[in-house]
């Protein structure tokens, strides 16, 4: 049996779904985020399939390196952030982040 | 094309980029200048800012002979429609820049970072109004929420702002996450990263409409985000409440014009086909202008409907500003010129009364150090003038004459009934949304106006003469605009053109 599209397609949707379940159930700001990297993912894997076997050219492979950057930049400050909240609330749960409501 | 060319290209479109540079070398000289100056100087940051400001808006205008082009091998556009945006986010920006430099939140704390990343965001809102590559879009999208989080975060030693920053980042991350998978299915259907050239494949072959519609829905994640549309406006109150109050400001005008750009942009290549003169046809299999219409009669009547039950004025406003960009996208689904025309006229006018609006939040913050309505009571005896500005600000808010408001209202619904009775309904739901407005901005100006004051507060309290220039500067364009609209109108119809396609 070969590897084809559907196969990395298939990957991708259940690392999209994965990733969507954790942003969705977690209440811990880290695990968010690494479900967020999930998604992030699942769309690389998304681009460099379909760069491999649609496109020509390496265009899905050069998005998925921006992303890579980008999400290494985003999370950083993500992160960061993060590391402020604790120092305000010493707790990372995102559901005690509640003094703003209404 | 060989490489040779694409290098000539890039390096012959450096001179179409004299903006963006001129923005990119002020970020650099404001890092270098904040590690000269010493701490309790780093106030002095904030007139380099402004100075970059200035030269970028006097390169923009220069712009203005150039035409329309593409650049950087496609992936930005120099055409009016971005230069129009580029002079929203300069002005507003350096409108920006000058509440800052009074606000007591910010009094005490080191502002070189923060008047760093304001350059650095408004570079970010440029690069979203030209942008024509999914790559180039993605990017500033990213570019712009980041700088976005840090400066939502800058009181990091205050409960709100840190809540507010990781709010603003959780939802953000999450929603370009969801944004990029649509964008990796786009790629899968047309197999290019070009805007025009998805437009053009698109056009040409129908797509399975099934995997585009769930590509447009994903998309609309990213774009929603900045537009703060339901149902991703989820962050905007929160963010709104706890970010400093400049920035919020900046945040409900700013970011949301690159979002209305973008989505003008983006939507009008790839997902339509030119029909006649002025209007353009969705293409096959996916109806996005019914969608989007959808997402704007949702967007007004949830921004309204919640605003009505707030005690907090800034957080009112940004429900406020939740409902607005349900207004401005009536003209985006009308797809037409005339649409466009009205949304871009809208956006000017929202402009100038929101940030009015926020200015007089920071005004009464500073003199009474809440931004609760109860305490907006008898503003009118103690404080005249804000008061007074904040009414215009308010009525203007509403749609009512003689202010820009209703001039821009007046455009949209006008664009609206033209657009034909497809959308009729969305103009009723306006119509109706308009009305709720009134109530809760009519709550302001009676705590303002008619309720008396607590007996502990002081008689009258002194404003500052800086803000009194402020609040005049926005005060004259928003009643001016509203009396005299021609030459606003006559840039904003000649902006609607777009680089349409190569």
């Amino acid at each position: 049996m070969t590897v084809g599209l559907e196969h990395y397609l298939v990957l991708s949707a259940a690392l999209f779904s994965l990733g969507l379940l954790a942003v969705i159930t977690k209440k811990n700001a880290v695990t968010v985020l690494m479900g967020i990297e999930l998604i992030l993912n699942a769309a690389n894997i998304n681009f460099v399939a379909f760069a491999r076997f649609i496109d020509t050219d390496l265009d899905g492979q050069i998005f998925a390196i921006f992303v890579i950057v980008t999400a290494a930049a985003s999370a950083a400050v993500a992160l960061a952030i993060v590391l402020n909240l604790y120092e305000r609330l010493h707790s990372i749960n995102l559901e005690e982040a509640d003094s703003l409501a209404g | 094309m060989n490489p040779s060319e694409i290098i000539q290209n890039n390096i012959n479109s450096l001179s179409y980029f004299l903006p963006e540079l001129i923005l990119t070398g002020m970020i650099v000289v404001l890092i270098i200048a904040d590690l000269l100056l010493k701490k309790e100087n780093s106030a002095w940051t904030s007139l380099l800012a402004l100075g970059g400001l200035v030269i970028a808006f006097v390169a923009v205008l220069n712009q203005y002979d150039l035409g329309s082009r593409s650049i950087f091998n496609d992936m930005l556009a120099v055409d009016p429609f971005a230069l129009y945006f580029k002079l929203l986010f300069l002005t507003s920006a350096a409108f920006v820049v000058l509440l800052s430099i009074g606000s007591v939140e910010l009094a005490g704390r080191p502002v070189g970072e923060y008047f760093t990343l304001m350059t650095a965001l408004t570079l970010g809102l440029f690069l979203m109004a030209s942008a024509t590559n999914l790559i180039t879009i993605f990017i500033s999208i990213e570019f712009v929420s980041v700088t976005s989080f840090i400066l939502a975060t800058y009181l990091k030693t205050r409960r709100r702002s840190s809540e507010a920053g990781l709010k603003y980042t959780i939802y953000g991350a999450f929603s370009s996450g969801l944004m990029l998978y649509g964008i990796s299915i786009l790629y899968g259907l047309t197999g290019t990263l070009d805007i025009y050239e998805i437009g053009t494949k698109l056009a040409a072959s129908s797509a399975n409409s099934l995997a585009l519609l769930i590509s447009i829905i994903l998309m609309l994640a990213g774009f929603g985000y900045k537009l703060a549309a339901v149902p991703f406006h989820f962050w905007a109150p929160d963010v709104y409440e706890g970010a400093p109050t400049p920035i919020t400001a900046f945040f409900s005008v700013g970011p949301k014009a690159a979002g209305f750009a973008l989505l003008i942009r983006f939507f009008n290549v790839a997902f339509a086909t030119e029909a006649t003169n002025g209007e353009w046809a969705a293409i096959a299999g996916v109806n996005w202008s019914q969608l989007l219409a959808v997402v704007a009669a949702a967007t007004m009547t949830l921004g309204n409907l919640v605003a009505i039950v707030q005690k907090n004025v800034k957080r009112l406003l940004a429900y406020s500003s939740i409902a607005h960009a349900g207004y401005a996208l009536m003209g985006v689904v009308l797809l037409s010129d005339q649409g466009v025309y009205a949304t871009l006229f809208y956006l000017v006018v929202y402009y100038l009364m929101n940030i009015g609006a926020f200015l007089v939040v920071i005004v009464v913050q500073d003199l009474v150090g809440s931004e609760s309505i109860d305490d907006y009571k008898g503003l009118i005896w103690r404080a005249p003038l804000p008061a007074i500005a904040m009414g215009v600000f308010l009525f203007s808010l509403t749609g009512l004459p003689p202010t820009a408001g209703f001039i821009g209202k007046f455009y949209l619904f006008a664009a609206l009934i033209k657009g034909g009775p497809g959308f009729y309904w969305l103009a009723v739901v306006a119509i109706i949304n308009s009305v709720i407005s009134l109530y809760y901005y009519a709550r302001i100006l009676k705590a303002m106006y008619f309720d008396q004051q607590d007996e502990k507060e002081p008689a009258s309290l002194a404003v500052s003469p800086y803000y009194v220039v402020l609040l005049i500067a926005l005060v004259v364009p928003t009643i001016f605009l509203g009396v005299y609209w021609a030459p606003l109108a006559d840039l904003a119809n000649y902006s609607v053109e777009f680089l349409r396609a190569l």
